[in-house]
């Protein structure tokens, strides 16, 4: 007879998921892309700009919603194809989808995100970024760069982007939290959701999740 | 390692080999699959995963916050460190048994400085000293080899687990230094107290997996098996084959009709690059 309910180390990782989802959203950052720029070029750019921004303001850190909406929407979503990312964890029930449900989607799950890790962001500090030896080929235009989120004293954590190449810009659109895809991991439960009944099952599930969140926050502790 | 555990080694390996088989065997096709493939036996694990969730929340989460509030966290991080040591002893032979002899040796000189110089694995000075922590088990071990994850198994009490890891868990057990303590009552009380140290880590982690999934269940079932893939290939597995070609498709298409943003579904007919009419219903 061994542990009550422990998943020991497998599963430790969820301990640290929270921040690195969190930081890894938000790391998905800032001001205009230099035209030339090399994907991994921008994600180390964009990560130090994030880290220094939560760390030079307090209210952001403590979670005021207002601010994070200010950071997700005014620096990290200019980078982001968050519609590419949305439509790959709904899966290919988005082609059945109207523009109205589409955006109502896209909402449902920036708010879901930005709910459920935006508690993660107290724990930002003293982090820093070290970017992995990032491999292309010069005509790719997709690719993955890979990072690691270093703190004296812990374990690196490791958080790697899937980004694609638009016109001139990389965009992201995935996110690897220690190892753990995050449009992977929403894909089986959003279909799970659609499959009685359809999209607006899966729109209906989400609003419900999210007013779960705002009263009271979830089943939290 | 002492003379009983010798004597039990080929058992064991016997043992082994037969599950590698199993499971070999069972999963051809699996890793990776849809949640049917991965998981057929998801009726059984929602009920093991429903009964571990309840004893989870009467007895496991309210003694570990019980253990964060009346244990200061200097002291607690001592614990986590004892233990932490403990496991990097089986961590480096499982390098070894993953043909990584350099990840090996400087798992082993963890364990030497931290006994040492960290006052009996009180502190780990290595990790101070940038000596890098890896964890790793006999499932690990495994799938390095080869063998693949295999279906779903939500083993009570202990939780997310697959017909390679659980009988790998047995094998982690059996070369668990922790069973070398001679006092019943002193081992006993040390597997609890690392099964406390375990679960009161995982409180934050806990309550991002209830606010992010709409189904737990799955959400911990599908993050589960990535993270294990991730594991086995220490952080850089071969990129999982993702399927995009549809939404690629449908962003042609849809770009395609006259420049409407990619939002749109294109309600009108598509011109030349869709004679099949209305985008996006051919197929489902």
């Amino acid at each position: 007879m061994k542990q009550p309910y422990s998943y020991s180390p497998h599963s430790r990782f969820f301990a640290r998921f929270a921040l690195w989802l969190l930081a890894a959203c938000t790391l998905l950052v800032v001001s205009p892309v230099r035209a030339a720029e090399a994907p991994n070029e921008m994600i180390q750019r964009l990560s130090e700009e994030v880290l220094q921004r939560i760390n030079a303001d307090p209210a952001l850190k403590a979670g005021d919603p207002r601010r994070i909406d200010q950071l997700v929407d005014g620096i990290v979503m200019p980078h982001v194809d968050f519609q590419r990312m949305t439509a790959l964890a709904v899966g290919r029930s988005w082609r059945d989808a109207t523009p109205e449900q589409r955006q109502r989607l896209m909402d449902l799950f920036r708010t879901l995100l930005i709910r459920t890790y935006s508690g993660a962001l107290s724990q930002v500090g003293d982090q820093k970024v070290q970017m992995k030896p990032f491999r292309a080929n010069a005509g790719d235009t997709d690719v993955i760069v890979r990072s690691e989120v270093v703190q004296p004293g812990r374990e690196p954590a490791q958080l790697d982007y899937r980004l694609r190449k638009v016109g001139d810009a990389w965009k992201i659109y995935d996110v690897n939290v220690l190892g753990v895809w995050l449009v992977e991991t929403y894909r089986t439960q959003f279909a799970q959701e659609a499959s009685g009944g359809g999209v607006d099952a899966l729109i209906r599930s989400l609003q419900q999740k999210n007013e779960q969140l705002a009263s009271g926050n979830g089943k939290a502790n | 390692m002492s003379g009983r555990t010798k004597r039990r080694l080929p058992r064991l390996l016997a043992a082994l080999a037969a599950a590698a088989t199993i499971a070999g065997c069972a999963t051809t096709g699996a890793e990776g699959g849809t949640a049917a493939t991965r998981d057929p036996l998801e009726p059984m694990n929602r009920a093991v995963y429903e009964f571990n969730d309840a004893f989870d929340r009467a007895i496991a989460k309210p003694t570990a916050q019980a253990y964060e509030k009346v244990v200061p966290a200097f002291l607690r991080d001592m614990v986590g460190n004892a233990f932490g040591n403990v496991r990097d002893v089986w961590t480096a032979v499982n390098q070894l048994l993953q043909g990584k002899p350099g990840h090996a040796a400087s798992d082993a000189w963890r364990v030497a400085i931290n006994t040492t110089f960290g006052l009996a694995g009180l502190l780990d000075v290595a990790s101070e000293a940038g000596i890098e922590k890896h964890n790793e088990d006999f499932g690990q071990t495994l799938g390095r080899w080869g063998v693949p994850a295999g279906p779903y198994i939500v083993l009570p009490f202990l939780g997310p687990s697959s017909l390679r890891d659980a009988p790998a868990r047995g094998v982690d057990l059996w070369a668990d230094p922790l069973r070398t303590i001679d006092s019943h009552g002193q081992r006993n009380n040390a597997f609890l107290l690392r099964a406390i140290d375990d679960r009161q880590r995982l409180l934050d982690a806990e309550r991002v997996v209830s606010e992010a999934a709409l189904d737990r269940y799955s959400f911990i079932r599908d993050s589960w098996f990535q993270l294990r893939r991730n594991q086995v290939y220490d952080g850089s597995p071969p990129a999982a084959e993702e399927d995009t070609e549809w939404l690629d498709e449908l962003e042609r298409q849809e770009s395609g009709t006259g420049g409407a943003a990619p939002a749109a579904p294109a309600p009108a007919p598509a011109p030349a690059n869709t004679p099949s009419g209305a985008p996006g219903n051919e197929r489902r």
